[in-house]
Order: structure tokens, then C-alpha cells, then sequence
């Protein structure tokens, strides 16, 4: 193996020096610079999310084990963006809050590892490699939910996802082991090929696939993410959303597209019956949330459930489609976590209710929710509205109508909630609103990047083509 | 850039300088600055049309402009008028100055106010020149969300109840809409051709008859919503109720009027057959919506609860115009959208002004108002003796068509559905009438003399709608015109 293989690595090898520079970077800086870890950290992240965006080659390594090609690279620049905007959005907590118990260097060194474990699991040609990236994924996660340790909540966030975490792990490994135990390969191309006792490897299938909603949150594995969003620093619960989540949607659309199309007909009976449960579950418990985590907690189950949509059409228009959704939904939720964030730092409220006459004391914030909340519900010209479009588009072009009939039903359930805090900021007038939050610079760069993408993506429509070129994965 | 794109752009522009400006002094008059150069470009519009077809340039679309957008999807930005989406134009460009001249003293967030307001408009106005189904659907929806806003903040009354009916009702019919355009869609591309949205192009495309039987519905439902389909008009009286004056004339005026454009336009032309299988049902419906919102207006002592059902009627009576399918009952429709639009507009313009003065809107309140506000009563008279179908006034012609065509029909059934519309007009007769002599004659209340007189801003507003509605009853030829060609074309696949 010589450099040029390596280098196919790129994206993992720049993220684990700049990892290895972070822990370097916590000894030798003085204690009283320590301020200057968090904008080394923005930095050194700034290059590898700069560096992910230039051309790759494509191939495999490790006999197979590591594949990369033009899509896998493409969601990971997304991931990084994704990462780039929560870590700008974060700055100003990391200072008020970690800075003082000198925790700086370990936040990104966790953040990083974790998403260095989601690259591995994209990157993946066979289950070794895919476990060790979940894992390597979560672990970090488990920490950094109970990152806000002087709030019991907090820790119980992070006890509650370890349990739960390893449970479906361990089941997704029960899985992995029948499907081994049956073909004889671990290598997702051997697999595909080497099926032989249907009934078998359709239970290993289920349990790899509950092991991953898990990680997507999928009903009913979703009993977790309420209590965890409310609990982890809304930081994490950002991260766990959108990057975590994004990236376990691009695995399970992978082994569903390219390794188990052997069982296209019975999976789709399953989707479709999930799709339907989790949008609905998401909603119908979105509706009653007071707790503005929570309720972005439910809503990102129902988005879950949305995206089920396009996993059912098997076909490049499906995987465009979901790229596209995981890209603009992203955007979305960071720029809805980052309001509820920057409030709950600021003016140390998660509530709805003193949400009321946001508009008032803070036109831009309240204006950055609502465009946040359209998108999320997909009303035009926000790019939610094309995002989801193209979801159902999958589903309709399989003859799914009835399908695609329900989800829209749900749309219209969702837009009821997404509504309400956008009738808190706008509609009611309160007593003592919250006061005028001044943002720091660093999240106006990540509020102003996320607005300009969510005005652009959907009505400028390159990005949807640029992802169409690499979508045949199959 | 041509010239129907401008019709978007001039609006977006407006809202971009709106941003700027906090006062509402500077706020109205940006926004009225805006919109009087859409009132300039659409009489050059209807201008540039009369000297196309003139010329002899007889194509179905003039002006049409083919953009790709989403080209995987061959979802296209193409747009084109013809005779009807111009006089539909011109109605939402008056509508919306004779909106901003009534809200010229909003005192509360003027600049968000008028935002809202364009925004709205610049939906409208692209779904009116929009000739692809994805297009037209992107600004649908643009329409109907600033909706919430306008209602939720601005509004009067259990505001934030009706604007999220409102919302809802509306969303919940664009999501049947939308699973019926995939159906277009996708069945589109049965025969190995690629799918597609483009209107023209699907026109020449036969759809499956099993697939338009169901789609057809769904899509009919949903743009009957928002034209106030009997049983799916409920949103309408509340949103109406509680909507501040602007919006509801720019609601009942124009966005109700989407609905029965969108029938005309996209699904009858694109799915005859399943038109003319659905069509004695959706009459039943239509029928009903008629007479009951007649029924309905003469119970209610609010004003604006007894103009909303009024709405409903009358809007009723455009779908049931086109569900006829015949081009005498479908110039009546289009008509109808038109001169409903003034009136409507005119009245709650009316009712706004009244309103800001004495602060009740029950009619058993105020009486003698003629003496009181001269200007607004006769204004008053005007409108209501319009509503009722008056000859010289609007209303007369469009339902003189509707029901001229009804009765064209050779089939019972049929004729005895028009004898049933027809009766609404002795209905709206009686409320009409009995509103006025309540209201406007009598003994004057004493509490309310000393309102001030009409201003010259609310002179403006109420000049503009009754020129217009005067014009459409007096003229009517010269307005068929327009519709004439349009219907023609867009009636071909229904009639053999």
C-alpha cells in the first residue's frame, strides 16, 4: 500500500491529526491562554471542513474493508459543514460553561473522534468496519451528553443513551452475526451475492435495522430522544439530530439499495409500515411539547419518517432525493437548535410560553426561527419546500400515492406545531419577553450561512444536479 | 427580463426595500410605489396582448417564457398568459392598491404589514402566469402562508384560531392537490416518455382514464377548498371574521379566486374525462354550496360573517359554472371571479372603514349610517346592489352567463341544479336588502354622529373597485374578449 492509496483516506487522516493537534494543543498551551484552544480548535475544524470539498479519488482499501467514492465524499464535506456550523453556534457556550473547568480541548476532541466514527461508518465496505465506526461514533456522544455534568438532567441523558445505545448495538451485532453466519462474509458485496436462507438473513436484516434506528430514531426506537435532546447540551442535542442522524440515514440507505436488494419486496413492507408510525408517533407527541428541545426532538422523529419515503423507491432518484433532504435538513434543524440554544444561553429558557413577543425584542432571531420552522415544515420559497418535494417524488414514482397521500397529511399535521412557536414570537405579546439578545460573532457568521442556504439551495437548483451526477451508487 | 417575470420581481424588489424602512409613513408609500408599477406593467400587459392577438398571433399562451429548473424532475419555470390570467392580473394589482390605500393608517408594524401583504401578491401573481405544475404549486403555497401572519397578527377577534383554520384548511387541500400532480405527473411517463409537469405539454399527453378517475377528485377538492367548496369552505367565514380589512379583500378578491382559476386552468383542461365523470357529483356539492351560503348569510347579524357566506355563495356559483362545461356557463365563471372580486373587495373595504369607526360590526347596532357617512353608505348601496346582480353592475352579466349556460344543458338533472343556484339570487336579494335598509336607512344612532366623514385615502380605494365594477356591467364585451378565447381554447378537450 503505498501514499497515493492512503490518500484516499484524506478526509479520516486530516480529521484525526487535527484531533491529535487539539489533544497536543491542551498540553502545551499555558493555562492561562486557554481561551485561544477554542478558536485553534474553530480553526484546525475550518481546514479539514476547507479540505473536504476538493476532489477525491475513488477506491477501496483494505481489500475492501474502506471504500470511497464521489457520494460517500460528498455527505462527508456535508457532515463537516453540518459540524462546522454547530461548533460556530457553540463558542460562546464552550466559553461561559466548559472554559471555566478547563474541558475546551475535550469537547472537540470528542466531537471530532465522533464524527471521524460516522466518516469510517460512511466510508464502510463491510460490517467490521461499520461497527467500528458506529461505535466509534457514539462513545463520544455518550460523553458529551452528559457534558453539562452540574445539571442532573444532563446526566441522565447520558445514562439513558448508553443504556439504550449499547442494547441496540449489541442487537445490531446479533444481526451482523446471522447474516455472517448464513452468507460467510462480512464484505457487503460478498454478502449480496452469497443469500441463501431468506428467513435468516431477513431477521439478521431487521436487527442491523433496528440497530440503526436506533441511531435515526425511528418509531419504535425513539423512546430515547426526547429524554436525551431535553437532557444533553442542546450542542449535542444539535449534533445528535442532524450529523448523527444524516449519517445513519446514508448507511441504512446504502445496505438497503447496494447490499440487501435481495429483499426489496418484504423491506418495502416494512418501511412503508414504519414511515407511517413514525410520522405520525413524531407528530401526534410534537404536538404537546412545551419544551422547546423536546419538541424538536419529535419533530426530527416525523422528519425521520419522511425520509422512509424515499428509502422505498430503490432506485438514483431515490438516493438524490434523500441526499438532498439530509443537506436541507441539516441546515434547517441547526438553524432552529441554534435559536433555542442561543435563548436557552442567554436568557435560560427552553419554553415555549416565554417564547411569547420574541418579535418584539428580537426581530432577527424570531425571524431566523420561523424561516428555520418553514423549512423544517416545507412551505416555499424555503428549501425544506423542494427538499421534501423530491421525497415524496421517490415515493409516487414506485405508486406509492397512498403513501405519499399520508405523508402529506402529516406535513399538514406538522405545520400546526411548527406553527406555534412562530405564533409565540410573532402573535402574542408578553409582559416581560425575553430581553434583547445580543448574538456573538460567531454564531451570525453560522445564522447568516445558514440563511443564505436555506433562501438558495431550493430555489437555485445546481446542488440537487451536483449530487444527481454521483447518485448512482448501484 | 421579460415581462411577465417582472410582475415577480418588481414585488420581491418591493419587500427588499420595505426591509429597510421602519415608519409607516415611508413603509405605504414604497409599497404603493411598488404596486403602481405593476399597475402600469399590467395595463401594458393587457396593452402588448390586444396588439399581439391583434396582429394575428392566435397561440393558446402569448408571451411564454421555458426556463429549466429542476430538470431532473423536468419541472420547468415556464410561464405565459392568456386573456384570462391578464384580466386576473389586472384585478390583483387593483385590489392590492385599493388594500394599501384602506391600511394607510396601520399603526401596528406597518413594515411587517405591508411585507406580508406583497409577499402574498407575488404568490398570486406567479401562479397566475404559471404554465408548469411544479411552478404554479411553488407559488401556491407562497400565497397561502403569509396568510397566517397576516390574519394571526393583525386580525380581530379569535385571530389566532381562525388564522391557524385557515392555514391548515388551506395546507391540508394543497397536500390532496399535490398527491394528484404526482399523479399527473407519473402518468405522464407511462408511455416511455419522460414524465412532466409542463402544462402544454401534458395537455397533448392522454392520461390514463383509471388514474384521472381518481386524481381528478383529489385535485378538484383541492382547489374547491380554497374556492370555498361546500363542505370545505369553513375556513373561509372565520379567516374572513377575523382577517384585518386588506386581507380580506385581497382573501376573498383574489386568493379565493385561485381555486377556480386552478380548475379552469390545470385540472379540467388536463383531465376531461375524470371532469366529466365527477361532474353531476361535485354539481350536487357546488349547488349546495350556493343556496347555503345564501342560507347561511341571512342568519348572521355580523358584517363581515354575512359578506364571508355571501363569499361563499357567489364562489359557489363559479364552480358550478364549471362544472356545466359549456362556454357560455365558463365566460359567466370567469366573469364571475372577476367581478367578485371588486365587489367583494369593495365590501370589505366598506365594512372596514365602518368598523374603524364605530368599532361594532353587528347590524342590529348602527342604524341610519346614511346620514352619518353619506360617502360609505352610497358606496354601500352600490356594492350590495351589485352583489345582488343589478344590471349596469358587474354581478349582472357574469351571472347572467352562468345561468344562460346551465340552462343550455338539454339534461334535467341539470337544469334543475341551475333552478336551484338560481334561486340563491333571490336570497341574496333579501340579505343584501334587508342589511341595507338596517343599516344605512332609519333612525340615526345617536352615539355615532359625530364619526368623522370618509378621508381621501378610503375615497381612493372605494373610486378605484366601483370604477372597475361599473366598468365590467357596462362594458362586458369588452372583458369577454379576453375570456372568450381563453375559455375556447381551454374548453376543447371537454366538449366534442
Amino acid at each position: 500500500m503505498d501514499m497515493q492509496n492512503l490518500l484516499l483516506m484524506r478526509d479520516e487522516i486530516v480529521l484525526t491529526a487535527i484531533l491529535l493537534l487539539m489533544l497536543v494543543a491542551e498540553i502545551i498551551i499555558p493555562q492561562k491562554h486557554k481561551k485561544s484552544l477554542v478558536h485553534f480548535g474553530l480553526i484546525l475544524f475550518l481546514i479539514y471542513t476547507i479540505q473536504s470539498f476538493f476532489p477525491q479519488n475513488t477506491g477501496e482499501l483494505f481489500g475492501g474493508s474502506y471504500k470511497t467514492y464521489a457520494l460517500a465524499h460528498f455527505f462527508k464535506a456535508v457532515l463537516a459543514v453540518g459540524v462546522m456550523t454547530i461548533l460556530l453556534q457553540s463558542v460562546e457556550w464552550i466559553e461561559q460553561k466548559l472554559l471555566p473547568y478547563d474541558f475546551t480541548a475535550e469537547f472537540f476532541i470528542l466531537i471530532f473522534s465522533s464524527l471521524l466514527g460516522l466518516n469510517f461508518m460512511i466510508s464502510a465496505g463491510d460490517f467490521l468496519m461499520f461497527y467500528l465506526g458506529l461505535e466509534l461514533s457514539t462513545m463520544p456522544i455518550i460523553a458529551l451528553s452528559a457534558f453539562d455534568f452540574y445539571n442532573h438532567r444532563s446526566v441522565e441523558a447520558g445514562i439513558k443513551y448508553v443504556m439504550l445505545a449499547s442494547v441496540s448495538s449489541a442487537i445490531l451485532l446479533f444481526g451482523v452475526s446471522l447474516i455472517y453466519a448464513t452468507t460467510g462474509s462480512i464484505y457487503f458485496e460478498a454478502i449480496s451475492g452469497a443469500m441463501h436462507l431468506p428467513l435468516l438473513e431477513i431477521i439478521g436484516l431487521i436487527m442491523i435495522f433496528i440497530g440503526i434506528g436506533f441511531k435515526i430514531s425511528l418509531v419504535p426506537f425513539h423512546f430515547w430522544a426526547a429524554d436525551v435532546y431535553e437532557g444533553a447540551p442542546t450542542v449535542i442535542s444539535n449534533y445528535l439530530s442532524v450529523i448523527s442522524k444524516g449519517a445513519a440515514v446514508y448507511v441504512l440507505m446504502t445496505l438497503l439499495f447496494v447490499t440487501f436488494t435481495a429483499f426489496q419486496k418484504e423491506w418495502d413492507y416494512i418501511m412503508y409500515g414504519i414511515a407511517i408510525l413514525t410520522m405520525f408517533i413524531g407528530n401526534l407527541f410534537a404536538l404537546r411539547q412545551k419544551n422547546m428541545k423536546r419538541f424538536l426532538a419529535f419533530s426530527s422523529v416525523a422528519q425521520a419518517g419522511f425520509i422512509l419515503l424515499a428509502l422505498l423507491s430503490h432506485d438514483e432518484l431515490g438516493v438524490k432525493a434523500i441526499i438532498f433532504f439530509l443537506l436541507i435538513y441539516i441546515f434547517s434543524n441547526v438553524a432552529a437548535f441554534g435559536v433555542v440554544h442561543l435563548i436557552s444561553l442567554k436568557a435560560g429558557t427552553e419554553n415555549m410560553d416565554d417564547y411569547n413577543g420574541l418579535y418584539q425584542t428580537n426581530p432577527r432571531l424570531s425571524l431566523i426561527l420561523m424561516i428555520a420552522l418553514f423549512s423544517l415544515a416545507g412551505i416555499p420559497p424555503v428549501a425544506g419546500f423542494f427538499a421534501k418535494f423530491f421525497l415524496y417524488s421517490a415515493a409516487a414514482s414506485k405508486g406509492y400515492y397512498l403513501l405519499v397521500f399520508i405523508a402529506v397529511v402529516n406535513v399538514t399535521i406538522s405545520l400546526y406545531y411548527y406553527l406555534l412557536p412562530v405564533r409565540a414570537a410573532f402573535l402574542r405579546k408578553s409582559e416581560n419577553p425575553i430581553p434583547s439578545i445580543k448574538s456573538d460573532f460567531y454564531s451570525k457568521i453560522s445564522f447568516i450561512f445558514i440563511m443564505v442556504g436555506l433562501l438558495v439551495l431550493g430555489l437555485y437548483s445546481g446542488v440537487l444536479e451536483y449530487i444527481s451526477q454521483m447518485s448512482n451508487i448501484f | 427580463m421579460d415581462i411577465l417575470t417582472l410582475f415577480i420581481v418588481v414585488p420581491v424588489l418591493t419587500v427588499i426595500v420595505l426591509l429597510f424602512v421602519n415608519k409607516l409613513e415611508k413603509a405605504r408609500l414604497i409599497a404603493l410605489a411598488g404596486m403602481i408599477i405593476q399597475l402600469i406593467m399590467s395595463i401594458n400587459l393587457i396593452n402588448e396582448y390586444m396588439k399581439a392577438r391583434a396582429a394575428g398571433d392566435h397561440a393558446i399562451m402569448l408571451f411564454e417564457r421555458n426556463v429549466p429548473w429542476y430538470s431532473d424532475f423536468n419541472a420547468n419555470y415556464h410561464i405565459g398568459v392568456d386573456g384570462v390570467s391578464v384580466l386576473m392580473i389586472l384585478l390583483t394589482t387593483l385590489i392590492v392598491i385599493a388594500g394599501i390605500f384602506v391600511s394607510w393608517k396601520i399603526d401596528y408594524m406597518p413594515k411587517e404589514f405591508f411585507i406580508s401583504l406583497i409577499v402574498l401578491a407575488s404568490g398570486v401573481y406567479g401562479f397566475f402566469i404559471s404554465l408548469d405544475l411544479f411552478t404554479m404549486f411553488v407559488f401556491y403555497e407562497i400565497a397561502v402562508i403569509p396568510m397566517y401572519l397576516l390574519i394571526g397578527i393583525w386580525g380581530s377577534g379569535p385571530r389566532e384560531y381562525a388564522a391557524m383554520k385557515l392555514t391548515l384548511m388551506l395546507m391540508g387541500a394543497s397536500a390532496l392537490l399535490l398527491v394528484s400532480l404526482f399523479g399527473i405527473y407519473y402518468y405522464s411517463g407511462t408511455n416511455g416518455m419522460e414524465p412532466t409537469f409542463d402544462l402544454m405539454e401534458l395537455a397533448n399527453r392522454k392520461m390514463d382514464f383509471a388514474a384521472q378517475k381518481i386524481f381528478y377528485p383529489l385535485a378538484f377538492i383541492g382547489f374547491g377548498t380554497i374556492g370555498a367548496l361546500f363542505p370545505f369552505h369553513t375556513w373561509s367565514p372565520d379567516g374572513h371574521a377575523s382577517a384585518p380589512t386588506a386581507v380580506s379583500m385581497l382573501h376573498a378578491g383574489v386568493l379565493m379566486k385561485l381555486g377556480g382559476y386552478g380548475i379552469f386552468r390545470f385540472i379540467m383542461f388536463l383531465m376531461p374525462e375524470g371532469a366529466l365523470f365527477w361532474q353531476d357529483f361535485f354539481l350536487i356539492l357546488a349547488v349546495t354550496g350556493v343556496t347555503y351560503g345564501a342560507m347561511a348569510a341571512i342568519q348572521q347579524t355580523d358584517l363581515k360573517y354575512i359578506n364571508a357566506y355571501s363569499s361563499v355563495s357567489h364562489l359557489g356559483l363559479v364552480l358550478f359554472a364549471l362544472l356545466m362545461i359549456n362556454k357560455t356557463a365558463w365566460n359567466g365563471a370567469m366573469l364571475q371571479s372577476l367581478s367578485h372580486g371588486f365587489i367583494t373587495a369593495l365590501f370589505f373595504a366598506l365594512i372596514g372603514m365602518i368598523y374603524g369607526r364605530t368599532h361594532v360590526r353587528d347590524i342590529t347596532k348602527m342604524t341610519g349610517m346614511m346620514r352619518i357617512v353619506p360617502f360609505l353608505g352610497v358606496a354601500y348601496v352600490i356594492a350590495a346592489l351589485a352583489n345582488l346582480g343589478l344590471p349596469g353592475f358587474s354581478g349582472f352579466v357574469a351571472e347572467m352567463n352562468i345561468f344562460m349556460g346551465g340552462f343550455l344543458n338539454n339534461d334535467l338533472y341539470k337544469q334543475a341544479m341551475t333552478v336551484f343556484a338560481v334561486s340563491s339570487i333571490v336570497v341574496t336579494a333579501v340579505y343584501m336588502l334587508r342589511l341595507v335598509g338596517r343599516m344605512l336607512y332609519g333612525p340615526v344612532t345617536t352615539v355615532y354622529t359625530n364619526l368623522p366623514k370618509a378621508f381621501w385615502y378610503e375615497k381612493v380605494a372605494i373610486g378605484i373597485l366601483v370604477l372597475f365594477i361599473t366598468l365590467i356591467g357596462t362594458l362586458p364585451f369588452w372583458w369577454l374578449q379576453f375570456i372568450q378565447e381563453s375559455v375556447d381554447n381551454f374548453i376543447k378537450p371537454l366538449v366534442h
